[in-house]
């Protein structure tokens, strides 16, 4: 299967010691997908999608799934068509 | 008192060796590339410059493309014949200088001593940084990290001095460490070729040749004297180098010596037949370098100019001018030099520009009887405010008019597209 890198709009939680949480994330079609948990946070590369950044772990409808934020833009690994 | 490294070596037990880890992303570019184009990571890969502008060669290729036998610096011509489905994709230097630095900042999570050898080398010194583990275990540390967390691979060589680290860089690819210890540098090194040691090129090699040198055990054990006869006093540096005893101090990039020197040059899209079309170009290099010298300080007291032909035939000329940062002034003293030295035997292919002999811009300097300082400070206050509008809105935001007259030639941005290349290892 091939991917894509999709950019993606995200609402976040910044807190008062300058921490990034995503909270809920807007796909390219326009679906709003709420965040249910972050399981991990670390920089990563993505080698299906290409490019690097801090990877957030997420749990979306029981789905276990990555988002990056790149260059202070959020992307995720879409399936291409 | 001692100093923090005596106390750190007092700790160890150990006052000699140094701990040097030299850290070298493998096929840099194209591994950069590779890893934003998923698309064609299976496939030969070069990053090559544009052919319509005449920068068409190989400024790296990936391992597959290696596998064709397409090589770096050669052009994109040759390169296509040896594997018809070379993938060449353009530079993109601010995304290579963000991975670089994403380097580093792993890197300088181990040790604060490190020395960067253009884009994609650096000198690390972890002698102080035991306590993070020993150099193998920090050079495996760097290594899995920069791979998972950027996706690019590097080799790194673990020895005792920079050379050797270097060495060790290069004696195994990709994604690989290779340690030299005082041990076993004798068994592992010397029987390498001559050409495999710092600073022996092809006119090196070919003169250890001549005298029956062809390994690094040869340079090491033949008499000092005897490659100084031959090589002047890099004889005597590379018996060093090949012995292992060489001293010099990995250097924390913010200790890093001062600019001695800055230049810009371009090859051009055509040959350039007339010295109207040879100012326009000169405008631009010296336009770039002044505003590149001022962002640092300096004014200079050299200038020089160097002309390649279409034959590849290469002269360079220099003067002394008053201490200067104004485009202008430079500008007029390189035009000048170029069109009294160069005698239009041949077109020209391309151009560089250089100021040198640098003084700090706030240092007192002798005013010109026969200039009009009235003048020159406004031209100065022109150029500052040329320099705030391109650092706020892009190098291309104002020009002079004059270069609008040839936009084939005159497109570049010197300023904004200078890289940064090695510089001497001394």
């Amino acid at each position: 299967m091939t991917y894509k890198k999709v950019y993606i709009d995200v609402i976040t939680h910044f807190d008062k010691n300058g921490t990034i949480l995503p909270l809920r994330i807007l796909w390219e079609d326009g679906t709003e997908y709420d965040i249910d948990r972050i399981i991990d946070i670390r920089p990563a590369a993505s080698l299906k999608a290409g490019g690097c950044g801090i990877r957030y772990t997420c749990m979306i409808k029981g789905h276990k799934k990555y988002i990056f934020l790149e260059n202070q833009r959020w992307f995720a690994e879409g399936k291409a068509i | 008192m001692l100093s923090s490294h005596q106390n750190v070596c007092s700790v160890r037990g150990d006052f000699t060796e140094r701990v040097i880890l030299h850290v070298d992303c493998n096929k840099f570019y194209a591994s950069v590339e590779c890893l934003h184009r998923p698309e064609i990571r299976d496939k030969p890969v070069a990053v090559g410059g544009s052919v319509e502008k005449r920068h068409g060669i190989i400024l790296t290729r990936n391992e597959i493309a290696a596998s064709f036998g397409v090589k770096t610096a050669e052009t994109i011509f040759q390169a296509k014949q040896k594997c018809p489905d070379l993938v060449i994709v353009p530079p993109d230097f601010p995304l290579y200088t963000r991975f670089s630095g994403l380097v580093r900042n792993i890197c300088m999570d181990y040790t604060d001593m490190v020395e960067p050898f253009g884009l994609d080398e650096s000198w690390l010194d972890v002698t102080g940084s035991f306590l993070l583990g020993n150099g193998m275990e920090i050079a495996e540390k760097i290594r899995s990290r920069v791979r998972e967390e950027l996706g690019i691979t590097v080799s790194i060589g673990v020895s005792f001095n920079k050379v050797f680290a270097k060495l060790g860089s290069d004696y195994k690819k990709p994604d690989a460490i290779t340690e030299f210890t005082k041990e076993n540098f004798r068994q592992k090194i010397w029987p390498l070729p001559a050409s495999d040691l710092l600073y022996v090129g092809r006119a090196t090699g070919k003169k250890l040749h001549n005298i029956g040198i062809n390994t690094i055990g040869d340079i090491a054990l033949c008499d000092p004297e005897i490659l100084a006869r031959h090589l002047g006093k890099m004889g005597y540096v590379l018996h060093s180098f090949a012995n292992g005893t060489d001293t010099s101090p990995v250097v924390a990039s913010e200790n890093a010596s001062a600019v001695k020197s800055i230049s810009n040059g371009t090859t051009l899209p055509r040959n350039l037949c007339d010295t109207k079309e040879v100012a326009l170009i000169l405008m631009i290099l010296s336009e770039s370098v002044a505003r590149r010298m001022r962002d640092q300080g300096f004014r200079c007291t050299v200038v020089s100019v160097s002309v390649r032909d279409s034959f590849l035939f290469s002269i360079t000329k220099q003067a002394a001018v008053s201490p200067t940062d104004i485009t202008e002034e430079i500008y007029a003293k390189v035009l000048d030099l170029f069109t009294n030295g160069y005698e239009w035997k041949n077109p020209v292919r391309a151009l560089s520009v250089c100021v040198s002999g640098f003084e700090s811009a706030d240092s007192c300097f002798q005013l010109d009887l026969f200039h009009d300082e009235e003048h020159r400070q406004k031209l100065s206050r022109l150029d500052s405010a040329m320099d705030k509008l391109k650092n706020r809105y892009g190098s291309m935001c104002v020009r002079p008019a004059s270069l609008l007259q040839d936009t084939d030639i005159t497109d570049l941005n010197p300023y904004d597209d200078h890289h940064i290349h090695p510089v001497g290892f001394f």
